[in-house]
């Protein structure tokens, strides 16, 4: 039938019309020389706005002003001995408080008997700020390290808890059977399957916990601590000196910054395979 | 070694999904099952390998496997179940690991099985560079190190494209005659089923029952001429209309959930 049509009417062809294009777009692109140039300029305009006297160094030193003040506390060897004790506290507090959670997020994610006592303690327990119970746990420790500490172990020990457990629970259960149907040990299982397959979700839980165990540093040392870049500041504030100040909030502007990368870094080598 | 299934009901809570389907593969006999979708194929191939436990039944081997035998029932799964973050050679060690062999062995043993999947150059890849087709011969390769007596399959060609298909299935027959492994086949592809198995089982729609049992006397090399097409053809149509009014019914099915 439509060749009959055909036959009848050649010649005159049908109008052509080109199709207007309406992809592209929505693609970002990196813009490595904007993004310093929007920095630099950033900078430029904040020393501007204090060099001219638009702004009292009082209330928001210059760049320049903070720069000396961090050379001058790098020089004294002050940064480094506030520094090294918060360093000190986040590492052993976040130690704690990830190799716990470690531990209790895997026997959620492999016991039902421990998901079914540890969730509902865990989803519970999560939303209380870790700060509130820093005068309990002095109370509990004494005064010294040991509470500071033990803060920050128990703001890191809850998300990495959660992000183990929902990696391990997530383990593509045919990647578990076919282990089985290998005949392999339970603990081989565990090992080789179930905490490779749970490590992205374990390092994402890190990078929550690293910023939680920065967060708790500062204020656990703000609350009462001689030494440590929480008092640091504190003092500094109390003295009015903010060049000092800012000097110390650019130190945990680059601490966490550090600890990101290092993180990125651990990523890259253990999942490659992504 | 002979592998006897027999499964007398298997019912997930208040679904039986299998009634009465007992098989028996001997040596080197390449069994195709097929049915409609939810009859219970991938279950019936989970209780023969000891993954599913049946309601009631059990399972049986009769006969030694080879010495050489690490895994006499041994799987290749649909979604090749590779580990993401091993490379290829070291998958196919995977099931090895947990076993007493001196290094040498092992390294024969995989190199062997790289050798005869053909991937050999690819031992250092990661699964995610290899394609669907590669990932599936990975699978086979892991399922050849352990050496084992019955491949149980489910489906192992479903998730490829018509292509790789075509080419992996001769593969697979290739290694299946060559070696003299008996197999379990698992799958919905008549066109499958009809070129490897010497037995096809065809199960009934939920809850699975043995419809029919179909042996195919032609010897598989020789399922390529013409008049072996034809009559492979007709066979198929035979099938076909065994489970066909089943397989429009299954299809339309709304899970009750």
């Amino acid at each position: 039938m439509s060749e009959a049509r055909l036959a009848e009417k050649p010649a005159e062809p049908a109008p052509r019309r080109e199709i207007v294009f309406r992809g592209g777009g929505f693609l970002p692109r990196p813009r490595p020389l904007q993004a310093w140039l929007a920095f630099a300029a950033l900078l430029a305009l904040w020393q501007a706005a204090t060099g001219f006297g638009w702004v009292d160094a009082v209330f928001l030193p210059s760049p320049l002003g903070i720069g000396h003040a961090f050379w001058g506390l790098a020089v004294s060897g002050e940064l480094w001995r506030n520094l090294s004790i918060s360093l000190l506290r986040i590492g052993s507090g976040w130690l704690i408080g990830s190799a716990l959670g470690l531990i209790l997020g895997l026997a959620m994610g492999l016991s039902s008997l421990s998901r079914a006592i540890g969730m509902p303690l865990v989803s519970s327990l999560y939303p209380i700020p870790k700060i509130a119970l820093l005068p309990l746990l002095i109370l509990w420790l004494g005064i010294g390290e040991a509470p500071k500490v033990a803060t920050i172990a128990a703001g890191v020990f809850f998300p990495t808890a959660i992000a183990t457990f929902s990696g391990v629970d997530a383990v593509p259960r045919s990647l578990i059977r076919m282990s089985q149907s290998f005949d392999l040990p339970v603990r081989s299982i565990i090992w080789k399957v179930i905490l490779p397959a749970a490590l992205p979700s374990i390092l994402a839980g890190f990078r929550i916990s690293i910023s939680t165990a920065l967060l708790l540093v500062v204020s656990a040392e703000m609350i009462g601590a001689q030494f440590g870049i929480g008092a640091f500041l504190l003092a500094a504030g109390n003295l009015m000196q903010s060049d000092r100040l800012m000097a110390g909030v650019v130190v945990l502007s680059l601490l966490g910054l550090g600890l990101g990368a290092l993180l990125g870094l651990v990523e890259k080598a253990f999942l490659k395979w992504r | 070694m002979e592998l006897i299934v027999e499964v007398k009901r298997h019912a997930y809570e208040q679904l039986t999904v299998l009634e009465d389907v007992s098989l028996a593969v001997r040596a080197g006999e390449i069994v195709a099952v097929i049915g409609p979708s939810g009859c219970g194929k991938s279950t019936l191939l989970g209780i023969a390998g000891g993954i599913l436990k049946p309601s009631e039944g059990r399972v049986l081997l009769a006969g030694a496997a080879a010495a050489d035998c690490l895994n006499p029932l041994t799987y290749i799964f649909q979604d090749f179940a590779l580990l993401p973050w091993r490379s290829v050679a070291r998958n196919v060690a995977f099931p090895l690991e947990h076993h007493r062999l001196d290094a040498a062995e092992r390294a024969r043993r995989v190199a062997d099985a790289l050798q005869r999947t053909g991937l050999a150059e690819f031992a250092d890849a990661l699964p995610k560079q290899l394609s669907g087709g590669m990932r599936q011969r990975v699978g086979i390769a892991r399922a050849l190190v352990v050496r084992p007596a019955v491949l149980l399959m489910d489906e192992p060609l479903s998730a490829l494209d018509a292509q790789t298909r075509e080419l992996l299935m001769e593969d697979f027959l290739d290694l299946l005659l060559r070696e003299r492994m008996a197999a379990i086949y698992v799958t919905h592809n008549f066109a499958e089923a009809l070129r490897l198995a010497d037995r096809i089982v065809v199960l009934s729609r939920r809850p699975g029952r043995i419809k029919e049992v179909v042996d195919i006397a032609l010897p598989q090399p020789e399922r390529r001429g013409k008049a072996a097409q034809a009559e492979l053809a007709e066979l198929g149509e035979r099938l076909w209309s065994l489970i066909r009014d089943e397989a429009s019914s299954a299809e339309r099915e709304v899970a009750s959930v």
